[in-house]
């Protein structure tokens, strides 16, 4: 017998934890001395108040649906990818590589192929921890963070050793070719006499971020190897009883992440900056952890919590401009929703299982 | 005898990097020898640094930094504690919350304390630990070999770092040859046998986790008031990871856990001492050395030079009745 309803489970847990996560930061904000109403007030005009802002706001969130979804292939397997960041960065190097290499005629051809290069290389990055989960039995938590910091060191390598233009001081390649520009929202959106979007950084990557959303959404709940998935994440011993290998699914699984988090980096490396820079990933790949974990793993939640953070990030971004209020304020708002979302899930979850059980047993 | 001095600079600027370390390390240990994973001592030492830092500069005691280190970190502990072993949570991602609530709140709480962007003032005088000078370390610097061992490497470190070193044994003995130590590395095992034997799981989790907070309060003060002077935004640097990977290495095991930080500390050493590091025509460049402690707990990991098996309730909230 379920405990609760269903919907209890997917909405009012998630934003019971969210309304604490938010009580406590604004104690926070009261605590260094700011008014948390108009800091709520200044985010929101901010991140929400007009098309610049949005096009902010839509440009960390495609960061983030791609993260957020690496994470939550993973957590379907039940595995723990906090390697989101080193892929990131690898995807980052694989689009830099494709960009830079070939001549491309027209920005589509180019996005195709920087898609697919950024696949592989952040799935690359990913099957080394995947494998020796599988067959080593090492725990992949300890390897993919092993992996976000050889992935740093290797791209500093490559950056300030390979890819550098010569007489360059920066550790960044060199711009990416006119023509594999990706559309802005600007470029996209704007008619001759009604300018939107001006200067953002959203970019047509989060229309292939949305259609991540779709594939992800299809791979997982209509595909033969999605139920593999589910099923060896709900059970491992089942799944073997039903002749699912872990071997196979544990290493697809964390492909398809690594995948995943690397494609973030047709929007910040080829849609935003437009070269490879060091730190390119910005945490993106730990926000990626608080996604999954709001959004419950499904794509659509995914998607809702990713468009939050990118507000959080915009709006902190026009907090710290404004008030003397640092931008890490949406750090410690990130740790709050992980820590309520993620590691508390029971405070929550624990007195409503007991409210809805004496609902029901008032009903009988 | 360049070459000597040298090694004893090297060496001597290792066993000041490897403190933080091991500390950490040791901190690690307790933690998950009792089966609680943890990911977050790299943000209870961020966090130990700077209220260390901050109430050192504040009353200008470095003692009284130091408690209030050991203090934010405990609370750090606590709320690890609070969701791993009470809400039987999950501890990694618990620790993920830990390591980003610290940079984001020290950040935070220092700007609005000292409006210096995200640092507190620099310490001087009575608000950093000072160098101890062992006796003779002055007369016997001028004896060949034994004399720069003894002055410079031995001497003149401040006292965390002879505390460290002293966890070493006294974390030995605590584990393998007192009773609570049987009952930690138990609960870490097998925590039904341990509750089945009349004893508090729970107790025993909260005890492990608590030295843990304590000793990442210390490294994180270490860092803060004795290897630098002053706190300033993300200065742990990953070395809690490192430590992680330490213990890996050291297969959750005191002294091994020594020499693993050790070896690490000297590859910060060496990495800070050399940039690119020429080999007779092949160059190591910098950054290999900066992901070597890294690489190498994967290669450990991998299982290829000996296997790491972790205590066997590790990560495993435990349900009492099921």
């Amino acid at each position: 017998m379920e405990k609760m309803p269903k919907w209890a489970d997917v909405v009012l847990i998630p934003i019971i934890s969210l309304l604490l996560a938010t009580i406590l930061s604004a104690i926070v904000i009261l605590a260094i001395g700011e008014n948390p109403v108009e800091a709520v007030n200044l985010m929101v005009t901010g991140a929400l108040g007009s098309t610049y802002g949005w096009g902010y706001t839509l440009y960390y969130a495609t960061n983030f649906i791609f993260t957020g979804l690496a994470v939550a292939v993973a957590f379907h397997a039940r595995l723990f990818n906090i390697g989101g960041e080193g892929q990131a960065m690898l995807g980052g190097l694989g689009v830099a590589i494709v960009c830079l290499s070939v001549p491309w005629p027209h920005w589509t051809i180019a996005l195709l192929a920087a898609c697919a290069a950024s696949m592989i290389f952040g799935a690359a990055w990913a099957a080394i921890p995947a494998y020796l989960q599988a067959k080593r039995g090492s725990h992949i938590v300890i390897t993919t963070i092993m992996f976000n910091f050889i992935a740093a060191a290797f791209l500093n390598y490559m950056l300030v050793n390979v890819m550098r233009p010569q007489g360059s001081q920066d550790p960044a390649t060199a711009r990416f070719p006119e023509a594999v520009h990706l559309p802005t929202f600007q470029s996209m959106f704007s008619s001759a006499e009604n300018i939107v979007f001006r200067g953002a950084p959203a970019n047509i990557s989060f229309f292939v971020a949305i259609l991540a959303c779709i594939v992800v959404w299809a791979l997982i709940w209509r595909t033969r190897l999605g139920y593999e998935i589910r099923a060896y994440g709900h059970s491992e011993t089942g799944a073997v009883y039903a002749g699912i290998s872990p071997v196979r699914i544990t290493i697809i699984a964390m492909l398809i992440s690594g995948a995943l988090a690397g494609m973030m980096a047709i929007n910040n490396v080829m849609g935003e900056a437009e070269r490879l820079v060091l730190n390119s990933t910005e945490g993106a790949g730990f926000i990626g952890i608080a996604v999954a974990l709001m959004g419950r793993s499904h794509p659509f939640g995914v998607f809702l919590a990713a468009i939050l953070f990118g507000f959080l990030y915009q709006g902190g971004a026009e907090l710290a401009l404004w008030t003397s209020i640092p931008r890490e304020l949406i750090v410690v708002i990130q740790a709050l929703v992980i820590l309520f979302t993620g590691a508390l899930d029971n405070m929550v979850r624990m007195p409503l299982e007991k409210i809805f059980l004496s609902f029901r047993k008032g009903a009988e | 005898m360049e070459f000597f001095v040298t090694l004893i600079q090297v060496l001597d600027s290792t066993v000041r990097l490897a403190t933080p370390l091991l500390l950490a390390c040791l901190a690690g240990l307790y933690s998950e020898r009792a089966g609680i994973f943890d990911i977050g001592l790299e943000g209870k030492m961020l966090m130990a640094a700077f209220f260390s830092a901050a109430i050192a500069a504040v009353t200008g005691s470095v003692w009284l930094g130091l408690l209030a280190g050991i203090g934010a970190s405990l609370v750090l502990s606590a709320l690890h504690g609070l969701a791993s072993i009470t809400f039987r949570g999950n501890q990694l991602i618990s620790g993920v919350a830990i390591n980003f609530l610290a940079s984001g709140m020290t950040v935070l709480i220092a700007q609005s304390w000292f409006q210096q962007g995200g640092r507190t003032p620099s310490l001087f005088g009575g608000g950093r630990f000072e160098p101890i000078n062992f006796p003779f370390a002055e007369a016997l610097e001028g004896v060949p070999f034994i004399g720069p061992i003894y002055s410079e490497l031995l001497s003149g470190h401040s006292i965390l770092v002879y505390v460290a070193f002293l966890f070493v044994p006294l974390t030995w003995w605590i584990l393998f040859r007192t009773r609570f130590g049987l009952r930690l590395r138990a609960v870490g095992e097998n925590p039904a046998a341990v509750d089945t034997a009349g004893v508090s799981v729970v107790g025993l989790r909260f005890a492990a986790v608590a030295i843990c907070g304590i000793l990442c309060g210390i490294a994180g003060a270490y860092l803060a008031t004795a290897l630098q002077a002053g706190f300033v935004k993300e200065m742990t640097a990953g070395r809690g990871f490192i430590a992680l990977a330490a213990l890996i290495f050291a297969k959750w095991r005191p002294w091994h856990a020594m020499w693993a930080c050790l070896l690490f500390g000297l590859l910060q050493a060496i990495a800070l001492r050399f940039q690119n590091i020429d080999l007779g025509g092949v160059v190591i460049p910098v950054q290999v050395m900066d992901a070597l402690p890294y690489i190498l707990t994967v290669v450990i990991l991998a299982g290829f030079v000996g296997k790491a098996i972790p205590p066997r309730a590790g990560g495993e909230p435990y349900v009492k009745e099921r």
